[in-house]
């Protein structure tokens, strides 16, 4: 035989945002790992929105950046505009979101991927998972050449059995036109895995030299830029920003959706798959939301070397002389010329209840998955995903324990604890109302909350760890410093106090009491704080969150405490649920289908109900006290 | 430990003796704040373990019962942790209010077998009863739950689904908001909220004041008549629903298209189940017959048979009866003015249960029946349901809980507090009101979120 065979310890399938981050992780950890993709070109392809974060996902990037993962590193590298959203809410929904050159962004990536040790890229498309005994040994590629590894990663984004769709126009094509993976569903499907078929969309990219800025309202970037990486220069992303472009549809524009939807293959019923609401096709929105009178349209550039813009908020399928009038019925494009067409885009995901938390699969050892494979939506959760995926996938070769983030600890782990044990039907999004706990999960600490576990896993250098308990040092000594600084209301006091806003002082307080009130903060009282000495910023933003929201904070570590109490006792893997005869029937049927891994898991199960989960506790007690006695 | 719980742990009859169990880290504090020895000196937190301590329960200033408590430190307690026993004297309205007092002080209402849980998760159960305590806890939730579903009344209910329409949509508003800044602004929503708030706060209080008085829940003794067709139940029912002594009050069922009825006799309160079921003359025979006894008797506190004293007992009556052996009835001789072919001796020769001859016809015996009831009740033949009880005092609680949410969306609005602090509150109050008619949140919010606001890229 003339077949290729090489060995390797992790395959990674897919080079998009989980599968670099799956790769990154398992190399840097010392696995000898390959990452193919069907076109190298196109590795950290941006196939939608030309941004990163967002709400809720800036969280993610952050999170990613604190175990030690890449991408926020590479959009500070590649950010062309960013900005901090909700800046007037609350710190728990402080999110950053930049623009990115997505051509920048790609090369980027690729160019630290091919320049890590133990890190192969080879551009081939994988055509079935081979296994040994029930676990993943290695993959084929459709040209037969066999690559014997010790764990797979599977990150195929929306390439699997691929198909774009405009009008009725059916392409069986990846994004952009790129080559679809064809072979691997029917692979996946032999070893039992469970298939769902998800559907999303992207809007047309128009040349900005057709479109009329004029109409149009300037967005601009933020003065000054805050960096998603804890560990990039501040000074180093003060770069001079480019705009975004706000307008809106109008009623004409919902006329000419509405007359033409028996043409659009949304309702004629040419797509199977099932789309997320939460991004919804411009005609989805019209029929949707009949009342409203006009939608926001963004426009925003792709990157600096090149003309196309982004039409945010209009996403659709309708066909392509739908499309122009559409377009060109908004106000400064009038006359839009259309680079790309926008188009729907359906593809093979699995259910990701097959998945434990660590992202492996339950019957499958060895087999790992992230990202869009998961039935999930946008880069930052991909990415998020591939790096968990990834650094299980060492670890578990390494011997060592797994990593499992609890909800209370990370976006992540809501993320991911979300997929494995509710019912998912349309692609998953992350939002900062999925986080009971978002009051602790900031994106502003998310180095202290994770920090210390990227150094244990490998991936946070000695220094970098050093770096962060300092700082953590730094923040509790102010907070007590402040707490207990006493201050009286001298003429001095009173006066900031009244510049400020804010009433005098009837009494004598401390600088803790005051930092509480609404008008004031940490940074403001400085002038008259005794005591104070100049500390960096991040450790000042500590201070100040800690102290202002402390009452708030402090309630929401209860529930913690109460909810880490079932999270901690393990379900063993061999439990047999229809041994258990008080478990309602309906309960057991899904504790058989999930399999949780811990008490707390199962009590999110829907159909899994509060006596349910006494009766599991009383039976692992049960279970214990036997094997205790043997 | 865990956290401190409190519950009857009698069965509630009028004459007994009830006792309210505490047990917790924190029973010998929660007890300690309402318990006095009668020269006021003796702090129960300082008291030997294993001791018995006469004294009274204090509600403020008001004393509400005298009481002996049993103070027993973990682990040599039932569920090994540090429980206090209430021994209450003053009947079952006491025994209530003492729970009551002591869920005010710091404890929080049992759920269904969670002593028993507590008990075998410390050890203080033998291995071999694991599948007992499984079980226990398995049947007494699912009774809970549906005691707690059909004793809520429907009104209670639509207010609560009412609330919470106009919570989950006022999260969904402001998390589409923060999840969408640019699509939607949030801004002066303080202001609007408040007084969306302030109303919800009053029907909170509202619903408190309800719980207060024992009118969320239907209480009484869940009565049925039984009989075949034409033995005379519906003028039975007229008669007692027309009894000038009686108070009559209609209510729609809340979880089956059925009418129950309440009838104070005597300060005894009969539920009067299925009504609507007696009354409609369209039903099939057989269903007025056995089944329908068979069907009302597995939850009846008290059954009344109704005899047609002027016909022959056939098989039906010998179903019935057969059926009746176990359960709290009386046997009522109806059509007794009438020639009598069915006389008192020949039921209690097949049925060991009072038996009274009336005419419902002509309003006699009926005297004999509201006396035969008294005795029952206060011989403790006849109890409440004590799970209702605790399911009020759950409904309490849960209403206390939403009260205080709301109370905190309130002051972090007036604190000028930025909005996300708002809906984490506003959350809390869904979820305990979702709790007391039984709905758990699940997507709730996400589902709300997509289909109310229109956000996304």
């Amino acid at each position: 035989m003339n077949t290729v065979i090489e060995h390797y310890d992790v395959a990674v399938v897919g080079a998009g945002h989980a599968g670099c981050e799956a790769a990154l992780a398992a190399a840097r950890l010392g696995m000898e790992t390959i990452l193919f993709t069907v076109s190298v070109d196109s590795i950290a392809l941006m196939p939608c929105n030309p941004n990163i974060g967002g709400t809720s996902k800036g969280h993610l990037v952050r999170e990613i950046d604190a175990l030690g993962g890449e991408m926020g590193k590479n959009i500070d590298k590649t950010f062309i505009q960013s900005k901090m959203l909700n800046k007037s809410k609350g710190p728990a929904v402080h999110s950053l979101r930049a623009q990115a050159d997505k051509q920048n962004y790609s090369r980027e990536m690729r160019r630290v991927l091919e320049n890590t040790d133990h890190l192969t890229i080879r551009q081939a498309e994988v055509s079935e998972i081979l296994t040994e005994d029930g676990a993943a040994s290695g993959v084929k590629t459709v040209s037969g050449a066999v690559y014997h590894t010790r764990a797979v990663v599977l990150c195929t984004g929306t390439y699997l059995r691929a198909r774009c769709i405009y009008g009725d126009v059916s392409v069986n094509t990846g994004p952009n036109g790129l080559q679809a993976a064809n072979h691997l569903t029917d692979s996946l499907k032999a070893l039992g895995v469970e298939m769902y078929r998800f559907k999303t969309g992207t809007p047309a990219r128009i040349d900005k030299r057709t479109i009329d800025f004029s109409k149009m309202e300037e967005q601009l970037g933020d003065e000054r830029v805050i960096p998603f990486s804890f560990s990039t220069d501040p000074e180093s992303v003060q770069i001079p920003q480019i705009s975004c472009w706000l307008t809106y549809t109008n009623e004409k524009t919902h006329e000419i959706i509405r007359e033409n939807l028996d043409r659009s293959p949304l309702y004629s019923g040419m797509i199977e798959g099932t789309g997320p609401r939460y991004c919804p096709s411009i005609e989805d929105k019209v029929v949707r939301f009949a009342d409203k009178n006009r939608h926001q349209v963004f426009l925003e550039p792709e990157g600096l070397y090149t003309n196309e813009m982004y039409v945010g908020g209009m996403s659709s399928s309708l066909p392509e002389d739908v499309q122009y009038e559409m377009y060109r019925s908004v106000p400064g494009l009038e006359n839009a010329k259309i680079v790309r067409n926008a188009y729907a885009i359906e593809y093979d995901c699995i259910n990701p209840r097959q998945l434990n938390a660590t992202l492996e699969f339950k019957n499958i050892r060895g087999l790992f998955s992230g990202g869009q494979f998961n039935g999930s939506s946008g880069y930052e959760e991909a990415a998020a995903q591939g790096l968990v995926a990834g650094i299980n996938a060492a670890l578990k070769l390494k011997g060592r324990e797994m990593m499992v983030l609890d909800r209370s600890e990370a976006y992540i782990g809501v993320l991911i604890d979300d997929l494995v044990t509710k019912e998912n039907h349309e692609p998953y999004r992350m939002m900062t109302s999925r986080a009971e706990y978002r009051l602790l999960l900031r994106q502003d600490n998310a180095d202290l909350r994770l920090r210390k576990k990227g150094y244990e896993i490998g991936l946070i250098t000695e220094e970098q760890y050093q770096a962060l308990c300092r700082k953590e040092s730094l923040i509790l000594q102010e907070i007590k410093r402040v707490e207990s600084q006493n201050i009286g209301g001298t003429p001095e006091v009173q006066a900031l106090l009244e510049s400020l806003g804010s009433t005098p002082l009837s009494s004598g307080s401390t600088i803790g009491e005051l930092i509480r009130r609404p008008e004031l903060t940490y940074q403001a009282l400085a002038a008259i704080d005794p005591g104070r000495e100049e500390l960096p910023g991040d450790v000042q933003e500590q201070v100040n969150i800690n102290i202002k929201y402390d009452g708030y904070i402090r309630r929401q570590m209860k529930q913690v405490e109460q909810f880490k109490k079932l999270e901690v006792k393990r379900i063993p893997e061999d439990i047999d649920y229809e041994q258990i005869q008080s478990l309602r029937i309906e309960a057991v049927q899904k504790l058989k289908l999930y399999r949780p891994m811990n008490i707390g898991q199962a009590s999110r199960i829907s159909g899994v109900s509060p006596a349910d989960v006494s009766v599991l506790l009383v039976y692992l007690e049960q279970r214990g006290r036997k094997n205790g006695q043997v | 430990m865990e956290d401190t719980i409190a519950a009857i742990a009698t069965a509630l009859s009028p004459s007994g003796i009830g006792i309210v169990r505490i047990s917790g880290s924190e029973a010998f504090s929660v007890a300690g704040r309402i318990y006095r020895s009668p020269k006021g000196e003796k702090k129960l937190e300082e008291v030997k373990s294993h001791t018995i301590h006469y004294g009274y329960i204090l509600d403020g200033d008001e004393m509400v019962d005298e009481v002996l408590v049993m103070a027993m430190r973990g682990p040599r307690s039932y569920t090994g942790e540090d429980t206090v026993e209430i021994d209450c004297h003053g009947g079952v309205l006491a025994v209530r209010r003492v729970l009551e007092t002591v869920l005010r002080a710091g404890a929080r209402p049992a759920e269904p077998g969670e002593f028993t849980k507590r008990a075998f998760l410390n050890g203080r159960i033998d291995l071999s009863q694991a599948e007992a305590v499984m079980d226990i806890i398995g049947a007494k939730s699912e009774y809970a739950l549906k005691s707690s579903l059909s004793q809520l009344k429907g009104s209670v209910h639509r207010v609560i689904d009412k609330m919470r329409e106009a919570l989950i949509y006022e999260i969904a508003f402001i998390e589409s908001a923060l999840d969408d800044p640019e699509h939607i602004s949030i801004d002066g929503y303080g202001e609007k909220l408040q007084i969306i708030v302030e109303k919800l706060l009053a029907d909170t209080e509202r619903l408190l004041k309800t719980s207060g008085d024992g009118k969320m829940i239907q209480e009484g003794i869940r009565t049925v008549i039984v009989g075949k067709p034409n033995a005379g139940k519906s003028s039975l029912l007229n008669v007692l629903l027309g009894e000038e002594r009686a108070i009559v009050t209609e209510i729609a069922g809340t979880t089956r298209d059925t009418l129950e009825e309440t009838i104070t006799l005597q300060g005894i309160s009969l539920r009067m189940v299925d009504t609507a079921g007696i009354r409609s003359t369209s039903d099939r025979v057989e269903q007025i017959g056995v089944e329908k006894a068979r069907a009302s008797a597995a939850q009846a506190d008290l059954i009344l048979y109704v005899v047609d004293a002027s016909l022959p007992l056939d098989e039906n009556d010998q179903e019935i009866m057969e059926l009746l052996q176990d359960k709290r009835a009386i046997v009522l001789l109806n059509k007794s003015d009438l020639q009598a072919v069915v006389t008192e001796e020949m039921i209690r020769s097949q049925l060991d249960k009072r038996v009274i001859p009336i005419s419902a016809k002509e309003e006699q015996g009926l005297e004999l029946l509201e006396e035969s009831i008294k005795e029952m009740f206060f011989q403790g033949e006849l109890a409440f349901n004590d799970q209702v009880y605790i399911t009020n005092a759950r409904h309490k609680r849960e209403l206390e809980e939403t009260r205080k949410s709301l109370q905190l969306v309130k002051g972090s609005i007036e604190m000028g507090m930025p909005e996300d602090f708002f809906s984490i509150d506003l959350m809390n109050a869904y979820e305990s009101l979702g709790r007391i008619i039984g709905a758990s949140v699940g997507e709730d919010l996400v589902n709300e979120i997509f289909s109310k606001f229109c956000t996304g890229k």
